[in-house]
């Protein structure tokens, strides 16, 4: 977390409580959503989140491949997060990593608690989130990405995944830490949540916190998530809203 | 896994047609609440704790004592009796594979042909690339779309082309009581065969098809816009060859007695696909 | 969306279509989709371009990074080029090791940016046999409608022509400087349809396609690479028209090029 010794640690939070990029502790970097990206998926979006840029894919239900992992009572959710190897400062070699197949399974299993699989069995959902530019936060803008992609592929589901990371600079709890303030802050917590139930289903945590700030924390993720959520709808229903057609033929 | 908010959800496979979308139908998201009055949670909906909530995108419609949402987007989702357009995509020995557009492919099992096949000889009928017309004749609960090529209006079909809009789609292509479908042949000379799962074999001169796949693209992107049938017609008007349509466009009629596009029915194969709002079948009220 | 299995008559359409000399999309045997380049989409990268050929889409990113030459190039800095056809792209794709797609494609681009002596390679030695730096394209296809080859190389050389060279923030040199692009290679892509070939396939073209022929051009009048694809042939008669029609081509696209100069 905190690199210690390092030379230029920068001033993440002034005496204004100002951050970095003049945020205030509890305000979220801007976010744009975008449904429909892309037209030969059944369900995408892509977002930008502050400097990261997340494009999701969602194909399915469709036929197993590989055909053993195959369930009988209902589909598998199969999802694969991955980084350009442009997206971050050093080059990151192409090809399967560690961080990247944890990511792929908790996000999966976000997914799997409010998709109704059941509905589909034997086929698989596949879920393809690309992170084409990378400042912090990229499993939650993946998530947020992949959910509106699912919403988008017409995938049956409890709700939509709002997800946001939460963490502590200058000893202060801060919602939606940018990259200097992972690389330098002393926690980082991501989660995501189902605003239907206002249940958690990802959460990790890295860094030191105290039961206490580890409350707080919870509690600013959870509104965060709400805001969050608001933005994912309105991306939607900006794609699917209904009005006259204009003029003659296009 | 939190299964306590999942015991109300309905299975789509098992909706009913969409009545033609008219304007006003609430848009929903997944996690928005439905208010219900009393209606019971029907496809694309789920209960939690007395309110029911939206499970698709799509828009909300009520059929006492149902209320369910139509989805607006996603694939194909198979019913029984749906007349569809697929693509053979594997050959084995005693059936074809199709793909429909279905979160599965159906099998097409020899005896469900007009054909006499014998085992082992399925390619000689259906080669994988074959496009064909059959109905789904029965969804089990593993998800296997049964599928028939026995009926008026199924087989393989020869020439033209296939041309895709999304499923969702499908009712505004035909039209209320078949007029989108009649008004784009009685303009073009085109024959239609349009399959449920957004599928649609066009056939006709080159200049047809071109028309008509303008048309279906207009109707695949604005859909869900009011105003649709007249920019639709606006268009064939205006795209009209000089002379009109019927000189030249037109493909000759076969020699037989069979009609070319236009006439809703004599073309045996359009019969069986029109009509996109049967009642809802009553087994669909229950569970 | 795409079919994983593509009809035959719809094929057969597409080949009736063109003996007629027309296209499924209405287009003329010489007409591109609608085509732009996006330079500078990806901040982190050290120079990049999204570029859109009708619905397909791909980004390139360029890295370079200080490390060691070649045994048998001393005197040189490295180019590598890797395309990245992701399962985000295509409903035909899953994830895995490469295929053979996408390994022609990355090797056909860098073929072109090589023999174009797009880079100055020698320029990029720092000090000879020990350090120069590597110059790394990746090219991410977004979007799979066809002809990927074509998009992926403007993609990469509207990158390298938007690149910064990080001598500083390695300590190589006091301060970064502008990437020195020598040469605009532009690759342009036919396939066969019958009698007919036509430039800038779709997708479904290409599955129709009785052959497949890329043509890279410079703006010096060079031919630098030419690939041919796909089951089929061509004459060299054939050959030769479709490397004059490459010739204009070229000058079309490269106009994007220089019009998205830093």
């Amino acid at each position: 977390m905190g690199n210690i010794g390092a030379k230029d640690v920068p001033v993440l939070l002034s005496p204004e409580g100002l951050r970095l990029d003049g945020r205030r502790l509890d305000e979220l970097r801007p976010i744009r959503i975008e449904a429909g990206a892309l037209h030969q998926a059944d369900g995408s979006a892509f977002v930008e989140w502050g400097q990261n840029k997340v494009m999701a894919a969602v194909y399915g239900p469709r036929e197993v491949h590989p055909r053993h992992l195959q369930q009988n009572n209902k589909a598998v959710i199969q999802c694969k997060y991955n980084m350009a190897a442009f997206a971050v400062d050093e080059r990151k070699r192409p090809g399967l990593d560690r961080r990247s197949q944890e990511i792929s399974k908790v996000i999966a299993e976000a997914f799997e608690s409010v998709v109704f699989a059941e509905e589909f069995p034997r086929t698989s959902i596949d879920v393809y989130i690309e992170v084409l530019q990378a400042n912090a936060g990229t499993r939650c803008a993946g998530l947020v990405a992949a959910s509106v992609a699912l919403a988008d592929a017409g995938i049956p589901m409890v709700d939509l995944l709002p997800a946001v990371a939460v963490g502590k600079i200058g000893g202060q709890i801060a919602l939606d830490l940018k990259k200097e303030e992972d690389n330098f802050g002393e926690a980082d917590l991501p989660m995501a949540l189902v605003p239907q139930s206002g249940r958690l289903v990802l959460l990790q945590m890295e860094g030191h916190m105290t039961e206490e700030e580890l409350g707080r924390a919870l509690d600013l993720g959870v509104k965060g998530c709400r805001d969050i959520y608001d933005r994912m709808k309105a991306a939607l229903r900006e794609r699917y809203t209904m009005t006259p057609v204009a003029g003659g033929a296009a | 896994m939190s299964r306590s908010h999942r015991p109300g959800h309905r299975a789509r496979g098992r909706e009913g047609s969409p009545s033609h979308p008219s304007g006003d139908r609430t848009l929903v998201l997944p996690g928005d609440e439905i208010p219900s009055q009393g209606l019971k949670p029907g496809p694309g909906t789920y209960r939690v704790g007395g309110k029911v909530y939206a499970s698709v995108l799509g828009l909300v419609s009520s059929r006492p004592p149902l209320v369910h949402v139509t989805p607006l987007s996603g694939r194909y989702i198979p019913k029984a009796a749906d007349v569809v357009v697929g693509t053979v995509t594997d050959v084995q020995t005693t059936f074809w594979l199709l793909d429909i557009g279905a979160p599965r492919w159906a099998p097409l099992h020899m005896t469900g042909t007009p054909w006499k096949v014998d085992v082992g000889e399925t390619d000689r009928f259906l080669r994988v690339g074959d496009a064909v017309v059959v109905r789904v004749e029965n969804l089990d609960a593993t998800g296997r779309i049964g599928v028939t090529m026995v009926g008026e209006g199924l087989g393989k079909l020869e020439g033209g082309t296939i041309v895709r809009v999304s499923p969702a789609r499908v009712p505004r292509v035909v039209g209320r009581g078949g007029s989108m479908v009649e008004t784009i042949t009685r303009l073009t000379g085109a024959r239609l065969a349009i399959g449920q799962n957004g599928r649609i074999w066009v056939e006709g001169s080159p200049e047809a098809i071109r028309r008509v796949s303008e048309c279906l693209r207009l109707i695949d992107e604005q859909g869900q816009r009011s105003g649709l049938t007249q920019a639709v017609e606006a268009y064939l008007r205006s795209s009209a060859p000089e002379g009109g349509w019927e000189t030249e466009d037109r493909a000759p009629p076969p020699p037989d007695a069979e009609r070319g596009g236009g006439r809703s029915d004599a073309d045996p194969r359009r019969e069986s696909v029109e009509d996109a709002t049967p009642p809802l079948r009553s087994e669909d009220s229950q569970d | 969306m795409s079919e994983e299995v593509i009809a035959e008559i719809l094929t057969t359409h597409i080949l009736d279509l063109a003996a007629d000399g027309r296209r499924l999309d209405g287009r003329g045997p010489d007409e591109y989709r609608p085509v732009s380049t996006q330079p500078g989409f990806v901040s982190t990268a050290d120079g990049s371009a999204l570029v859109r050929m009708g619905q397909t889409r791909v980004l390139a990113g360029i890295k370079l990074e200080p490390g060691k030459p070649f045994p048998d190039t001393p005197n040189a800095g490295v180019l590598t080029t890797n395309a990245e056809l992701i399962p985000l792209s295509s409903p035909t794709f899953e994830p895995g090791p490469p295929q053979p797609g996408a390994i022609e494609v990355s090797r056909v681009v860098d073929r072109a940016i090589r023999a174009a002596e797009t880079i100055d390679l020698a320029r990029l030695c720092v000090t000879p046999g020990e350090k120069s730096w590597v110059c790394y394209v990746d090219v991410h296809v977004l979007e799979h409608a066809g002809n990927l080859i074509d998009a992926a190389l403007l993609a990469a050389v509207t990158a390298l022509s938007n690149s910064i060279v990080p001598a500083k923030r390695f300590g190589v040199a006091d301060s970064d400087y502008a990437l020195d692009v020598l040469h605009l290679p532009i690759e342009c892509t036919f396939v066969r349809l019958g009698d007919a070939i036509v430039v800038d396939p779709t997708f479904e073209e290409e599955h129709a396609a009785q052959g497949r022929l890329t043509v890279a051009t410079d703006e010096t009048g060079r031919v630098v690479a030419m690939q041919k694809g796909l089951v089929g042939a061509f004459s060299p008669d054939d050959v030769k028209s479709t490397v004059r029609r490459a010739f204009v081509h070229g000058e079309r696209l490269r106009s994007l090029v220089k019009g998205a100069r830093a």
